[in-house]
């Protein structure tokens, strides 16, 4: 017996020493471009611009990327969720909500944390999770059915379980958590179902909550007289991307989605605030420091899905903190991000909803462009010019990125709206050539009817450097590197390696299903790895040995 | 003690009488109760309460009539609820529902009845269970983690891993030893494995992937590197640290504002 104790008293002691070391602290997140074999955040870094500083693959030896292993996921729904790795081990969400530590090398399974969400649980757009947050040795997931989960990141054991928001009234949480601090960030999902969206933080210790900011703002808030009559109580506005965190300014960006009902807006008269918009808010307080809004009073659900990618670039002559925003209305945006500021907007796709945007980037509706009872046809349609997919842009090049859908028109109809507690209230069914959601099996659309297509731009000028088109469209992010490179999948079943510089393609993966998620890179043991999700699956390549 | 055996041997052939229409052997029984463990008890809880008016243990079932019902419905599930559809053959499902009758009188132990609180205080203190084990977060990952073991393990159950912890080692918390080629030696719990890898939960809290090629010997340590406990707590203290263990199920942090 003596021994034993012996024994537990010599691995109890070893074990202290060596987790705080691996512990994955703010600090780390915060630097993590200085351990780019790692990838702890939903968008690499805190900035979010999906860009990674590993450069043992390059465009001339990347031809030689070939399949190391794949993770079959046990799910018929969208694999939409971008890995974690830390320290070699990989972090992934099997949808909706079972969270799976894998060898990164391997692929092998460590261990599952299965979860069943609520049968009341209901989703407009999949059953489908986009990812994880960590901080010290603790995972962090939002559900479908609106809660927010704490695991231990060592063997999937919850820590525990807090219900962010009632999955009865349609609310639900889809994307990777942000850590900020000691606090853990979401937001709701729901637009579709009549929500008020909003956001809170958590403790990421107890799951206690420290704040929450309303994405629509209640009686006697600056903006709720944006919203006629009731319509605020169920004006939708949710959060389906994960946000940005500038530590320099201590706010976190976030976008918002589109009021409700979607496509019929005589309920809601006025601006809508904050539905279409990107929010700053202290990350401590949650107290809103500026919101700059994309698409006032929208009727075609031109959420701001995206993810806010933050860089520092010289901007006419001077140094500027600025914000790059590739928006579903079919404009990307420059702001200045400290202040919200609109320095630049131009289109990216074919756009007829607006003849253009003024001074100070608000755009100027064309009358007749909006949903009728027997249908109008506008562009971008009802999925935009692009959506949650995450743009990327690379400080190596200075380009934004952005996957886009091009020639992507709706018929928008208009029904009457009534809300009832936990129905679709959209008020509409737009129609399209292209699929919204799923992809088709086959294809045969022509160009004129939508395809798909990977952008360049100059973001200090607006010009298009080049462009690499598909033939279907993509839910795919894209993923840049500092060799130069740049990661991206579409809908026809291919993933692709592009030279960054001028879209050559220079390496593919038939990986027989489309491609709905961000890709990302990590490096194990001075091997450098790519992996990316399509159909149930989940592909990892590193070049050959 | 005759007596008791007489007592307990009735209440089975009662409850054999009234379940009715299968045999099963002991090892039958066993052999369900490790399917229930590992697929229906994350939701149905270990008692078989867990989900809200439905109570396995005690015969309260919402929509079945007899042990064929059951089974079926084991089988099938329900569709439109949370109830998945398994994959077991006829006589598994079978073993299952035998398991789910012997939990009630097996769930009375010596130990019924301590007080958690109490037995808390044990955990933390005078037992030193945090030095190997883990409760939400909180304790070191050598031994299992206990933070929902009240789903998972009976009183009974629990008990008799405290006092005899080599009695039944689960197969989540086995026990594995490594030596690569090159002389180190790994331990830890183990995880997963196939033909050619390990992958462990090693004992400085790391999660690690072998190669089977790379080693020099490997296998399961038999004995539990748990100590017993059975001269080291009275009795009134097993039954509370037992009371503490067995309320150790949800995670969930209350009284959060739902809009």
């Amino acid at each position: 017996m003596r021994s034993r104790c012996l024994f537990l008293a010599l691995i109890g002691s070893s074990l202290l020493g060596t987790v705080a070391s691996g512990q994955v602290t703010f600090d780390r997140i915060l630097n993590a471009n200085k351990e780019p074999q790692n990838w702890l955040t939903y968008s690499g870094t805190t900035l979010s611009q999906r860009h990674s500083l590993l450069t043992q693959i390059t465009p001339l030896n990347v031809k030689n990327l070939e399949l190391q292993w794949v993770f079959q996921a046990q799910s018929l729904e969208k694999f939409e969720a971008t890995p974690l790795v830390v320290d070699g081990v990989l972090y992934t969400v099997q949808a909706p909500n079972d969270v799976v530590a894998m060898d990164a090398v391997t692929g092998r399974i460590f261990w599952v944390y299965p979860y069943a969400p609520s049968p009341e649980a209901r989703t407009c757009c999949g059953r489908v999770n986009r990812g994880l947050a960590i901080l010290g040795d603790t995972l962090f997931m939002g559900t479908i059915d609106g809660r927010l989960i704490a695991l231990d990141s060592k063997n999937g054991h919850p820590i525990w379980n807090v219900t962010v928001a009632n999955t009865v009234a349609g609310y639900s949480l889809m994307h990777a958590p942000l850590v900020v601090k000691d606090k853990v960030i979401v937001g709701t999902a729901g637009g579709e179902f009549g929500i008020r969206g909003f956001l809170a933080a958590y403790d990421a210790h107890t799951g206690k909550q420290i704040w929450k900011f309303y994405t629509i703002p209640g009686p006697g808030e600056p903006g709720h007289e944006t919203w006629s009559g009731d319509s605020w109580m169920h004006g939708g506005a949710s959060v389906w991307v994960t946000g940005s965190y500038d530590p320099q300014t201590n706010l976190t960006y976030w976008g918002v989605g589109n009021p409700g009902p979607d496509w019929n807006s005589d309920v809601r008269e006025g601006a809508n605030l904050y539905s279409d918009s990107v929010v700053a808010l202290d990350a401590d307080t949650g107290k809103l420091k500026w919101y700059f809004q994309f698409s006032p009073h929208d009727d075609f659900d031109y959420d701001s899905v995206q993810v806010p990618v933050l860089a520092d670039m010289e901007w006419r002559g001077k140094l500027r903190r600025v914000m790059l925003w590739a928006n579903r209305n079919g404009f990307y945006y420059v702001l200045d991000r400290t202040t919200g500021e609109f320095l630049q907007g131009k289109p990216f796709a074919k756009v007829t909803w607006t003849t253009g945007l003024d001074d100070s980037g608000h755009p100027v509706r064309v009358a007749e462009a909006k949903p009728s009872r027997e249908g109008t046809l506008v562009y971008p349609g009802v999925q935009g010019a692009t959506n949650w997919f995450s743009p990327s842009y690379s400080p190596h090049t200075g380009l934004f990125y952005i996957d886009t859908w091009e020639n992507y028109s709706s018929v928008f109809n208009k029904l009457p709206a009534e809300y009832v507690e936990g129905r679709r209230y959209t008020a509409g069914a737009p129609r399209s050539p292209v699929p919204s959601l799923r992809a088709a099996q086959v294809l045969n659309r022509t160009e004129a009817e939508g395809y798909g297509v990977v952008r360049a731009f100059d973001p200090k000028t607006g010009v298009r450097k080049w462009e690499f088109k598909m033939a279907d469209v993509t839910g795919s992010g894209v993923l840049t590197t500092a060799s130069d490179l740049l990661f991206a999948g579409g809908r026809e079943g291919y993933f692709w390696a592009l030279d960054a510089r001028t879209g050559a393609e220079l390496w593919k993966a038939s990986v027989g299903g489309p491609v709905d998620s961000g890709p990302m890179t990590y490096q194990v043991n001075g091997r450098q790895y790519v992996a990316v999700s399509a159909g149930n699956v989940l592909f990892t390549f590193a070049l050959r040995r | 003690m005759k007596r008791l055996s007489w007592r307990l041997a009735a209440l089975y052939l009662a409850a054999g009488v009234l379940f009715a229409q299968h045999s099963f052997t002991q090892i039958d029984v066993e052999d369900g109760g490790r399917l229930y463990r590992a697929n229906c008890s994350v939701c149905h809880g270990a008692q078989g309460d867990g989900i809200p008016g439905i109570d396995l243990g005690h015969g309260k079932f919402r929509r079945a009539k007899d042990d064929d019902d059951i089974a079926a419905i084991i089988r099938t599930g329900i569709p439109g609820t949370a109830m998945p559809p398994n994959n077991f053959s006829d006589f598994q499902s079978l073993t299952i529902v035998a398991y789910l009758h012997s939990i009630a009188p097996g769930s009375v132990t010596t130990t019924s009845g301590g007080d958690p609180t109490r037995g808390k205080a044990i955990y933390d203190g005078k037992g030193g269970c945090a030095q190997c084990h883990r409760i939400r977060g909180v304790g070191a990952r050598t031994g299992p983690d206990l933070s929902d073991i009240g789903n998972l393990r009976l009183a009974g159950e629990l008990e008799r891993s405290i006092v005899d912890p080599d009695a039944e080692i689960l197969p989540q918390n086995r026990h594995f030893r490594a030596v690569t080629k090159e002389g180190a030696t790994v331990e830890g719990t183990l995880l997963n494995e196939d033909k050619y890898s390990v992958q462990l939960l090693n004992s400085t809290g790391r999660l690690v992937s072998l190669k089977r090629a790379n080693l020099r010997e490997s296998a399961f340590v038999e004995k539990s590197p748990m100590p017993s406990y059975k001269d080291k707590l009275s009795r009134p203290e097993l039954s509370d640290l037992v009371s503490y263990l067995v309320s150790l199920k949800d995670v969930e942090v209350k009284g959060v504002e739902i809009p």
